[in-house]
């Protein structure tokens, strides 16, 4: 692998050897993937690539064909979806989903409970706690914190997600395009929210939108056609040929992150779990 | 102005606040206090064998209406609740060392020793919470573990429900067959033909459900209340952050059989039989009819449902023997139809309705979150 992570050290998260087949289509085929701790990575690719299939495998939610998974130094292949959660590996979605009819302070705190024993669950929430505050207040949520989490916007239902995640305080955090079909300005904050968090935690976020990568991106994972085609620092990246004809070749236009349109839909469809 | 305004809305949240609390007071005076002084003894019998009905029916708002699961096998827990209680009461009438009457008649000679330890009233009691709560524990670990939901998990506790009075009715021996067992005369020291007693044995069952409404009310506004909206919205979102859903649906689903087990226990020294008829598909599809009709999203609507539609089918029976069905029928599907949220949910549609119909004219006094919880109380 290319010299992203920092020799030594084992890594927090190791993926190796990675094969996902859905009815004999290889939709991840051979991948290893490290990420060290503290770690802000991107993870890149036209659509179908592979990207959310593999956060998917992590998580829990896909299981391998072939490969493993290690965190934190022990396997997380064969957990259920919860149990990783509990490992310390939270996610949040391409199509965001959160809990309609419970309010924003309510999904983020159910977020935050997942620890305790059903005797203090079967208890009465009193108030905020400062830790649900301070995610709800870092997400600029604050102000619809009782509101129902329905009325949302898409950008604040991604914000929402996010919070929700940290919430969690979890070790690892995955995050499957946290600002696809945001606004420009949404873009931005989220930006900054993300440095913000990537500076106390190891975080991996899948990302089309090159402009978006370029302003934030320190290492860079390129995925196509489900196997690593090159991993760097964004100009590397960049410079890479193999790179430009699948990715970034096919329009000389910094947001060419959508090539095929009729596929991008039939992934985003399947994204949706709830 | 704007005091005034301020003044309006402390008063409309204070409303929105102790509403709940007031309705519960009322409805308590009303049930323990002006019902036994102004029915007949065998309205009153009536009116608590309703009341028994509203105990299942809190398990099925909670279990259907807060977690999403249909639970069509409610029958099931109910009988266990019921059989437990029957089989003491017939054991305390046989006296020591005595077989109850039905086994006499039917030629068994020895007590089978499941029935042994029912001679102990702590051993009932715990049993009417114990074989419900169990039961459901372990089917709920085994079907909600599979992923088994929606209509399978319908389908299959409703197969439950027809296995099971198939059993019984088997053990004819042992169960009292399709007769079921009845015929009991004291309950606890209290003569079930004596009037007073039973205006006694109906305070116990309105005193159970009030209970029983605060206990389950509790649940409902918990964390893990808020977690059964979650599993029941999106199943698949809760494992990411962090809980089982398995679990979590498995322990409302116990709640709810033992709710349904106590409904049963109570339902025996009232109505003075349990049997299969009871318990089978019908009767457990009626329950669930009920708390569709009353509002499943509530635990009052689901508790009003009970006895507004066991109040009909009685008055409506006493004329009509087969009008019921289908009138029942009627209605559930009408409820589904036009009012998912029931009748208890009427009065927000019609509101919601009007202010829709006013567009966005009056800005509402109180905020959205909390009129949910006022509506939920
Ligand atoms: N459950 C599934 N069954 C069948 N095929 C699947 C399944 N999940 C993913 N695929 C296929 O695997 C390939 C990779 O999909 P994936 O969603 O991981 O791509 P992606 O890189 O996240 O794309 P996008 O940018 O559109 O989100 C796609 O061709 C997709 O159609
Ligand atoms: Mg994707």
């Amino acid at each position: 692998m290319t010299g992203v992570v920092p020799g030594g050290r084992e890594p927090l998260l190791r993926v190796t050897g990675l094969s996902v087949v859905f009815d004999g289509f290889r939709a991840i085929d051979g991948v290893d993937l490290t990420v060290a701790e503290g770690e802000l990575r991107f993870l890149i690719g036209p659509n179908g690539a592979g990207k959310t299939t593999l956060i998917d495998v992590v998580t829990g939610l896909t299981r391998p064909t072939e490969g493993t998974v290690h965190f934190a130094g022990r396997t997380l292949n064969g957990l259920r979806e919860h149990q990783v959660v509990r490992r310390g590996v939270g996610r949040t979605f391409q199509t965001a989903v959160v809990f309609e009819e419970l309010t924003v302070e309510e999904n983020v705190d159910l977020a935050a409970s997942f620890r305790m024993r059903l005797p203090a669950l079967l208890r009465r929430r009193k108030g905020r706690s400062d830790e649900v505050a301070a995610v709800l207040d870092r997400a600029g949520l604050l102000a619809l914190a009782e509101r129902p989490a329905g009325v949302l916007s898409h950008g604040q239902r991604q914000w929402l997600e996010i919070a929700m995640l940290l919430a969690q305080r979890p070790r690892l955090l995955l995050l499957d395009e946290p600002v696809a079909g945001m606004s420009r300005d949404e873009r931005e904050r989220t930006g900054e929210l993300l440095v913000e968090i990537a500076r106390e935690h190891t975080v991996v976020v899948v990302e089309h939108d090159m402009e978006f990568v370029r302003t934030y991106a320190s290492a860079v994972t390129v995925l196509h056609e489900g196997r690593v085609l090159t991993e760097g620092d964004m100009a590397s990246v960049q410079a890479d040929p193999r790179v430009q004809e699948v990715y970034l070749g096919r329009s000389r236009d910094t947001r060419a992150a959508e090539p095929v349109g009729a596929d991008a839909d039939a992934g985003r469809e399947r994204e949706g779990v709830a | 102005m704007r005091r005034l305004r301020e003044a309006a809305d402390a008063v409309a949240s204070a409303a929105v606040r102790w509403r709940g609390p007031v309705v519960f007071v009322a409805v308590a005076l009303l049930l323990l206090v002006a019902a036994p002084a102004a029915l007949s003894p065998f309205r009153l019998e009536l009116l608590a064998k309703y009341l028994c009905f509203a105990i299942a029916a809190l398990g099925i708002g909670l279990a259907w209406g807060k977690g999403g699961m249909l639970t069509l096998g409610q029958g099931v827990f109910f009988g266990l609740g019921g059989y437990a209680m029957a089989m003491h009461l017939k054991l305390a009438e046989a006296g020591p060392g005595q077989l109850p009457d039905f086994m006499v008649w039917s030629g068994v000679e020895t007590l089978p020793a499941v029935w042994e330890p029912f001679r102990q009233p702590w051993f009932a009691l715990l049993m009417v919470v114990v074989l419900p709560g169990v039961t459901a524990f372990l089917l709920g670990l085994l079907v909600f573990g599979r992923r088994v939901r929606g209509a399978y998990f319908a389908i299959l506790t409703q197969a439950l429900a027809a296995a099971f009075v198939i059993w019984l009715v088997g053990q004819q021996g042992l169960t009292g067959g399709t007769n079921g067992l009845t015929n009991f005369t004291s309950f606890f020291g209290l003569d079930l033909a004596d009037e007073n007693d039973q205006r006694v044995l109906y305070s116990v069952v309105a005193v159970v459900l009030g209970l029983l409404y605060l206990a389950f009310r509790q649940v409902v506004a918990s964390r893990f209340g808020r977690l059964l909206v979650a599993v029941r919205d999106g199943e698949d979102r809760v494992r990411f952050l962090g809980y089982d859903p398995a679990l979590v649906k498995t322990v409302a689903f116990t709640l709810s059989a033992i709710s349904a087990g106590i409904a049963g226990a109570l339902f025996v020294p009232v109505v003075g039989i349990i049997s299969p008829a009871l318990l089978g598909v019908v009767p457990s599809l009626e329950f669930v009819f009920a708390v569709a009709v009353g509002g499943r999203y509530t635990l009052a609507g689901a508790v009003l449902g009970a006895v507004l539609l066991n109040y009909g089918k009685t008055t409506f029976s006493e004329h009509y023997a087969n009008g019921w069905l289908y009138l029942q029928g009627t209605l559930f599907i009408a409820v589904m139809a036009y009012a998912p949220k029931g009748v208890i949910g009427v009065a927000g549609q019609v509101r919601d309705f009007v202010a829709a119909r006013r567009g966005r004219a009056a800005p509402a006094v109180v905020p959205p979150a909390r009129v949910e919880e006022g509506a939920a109380a």
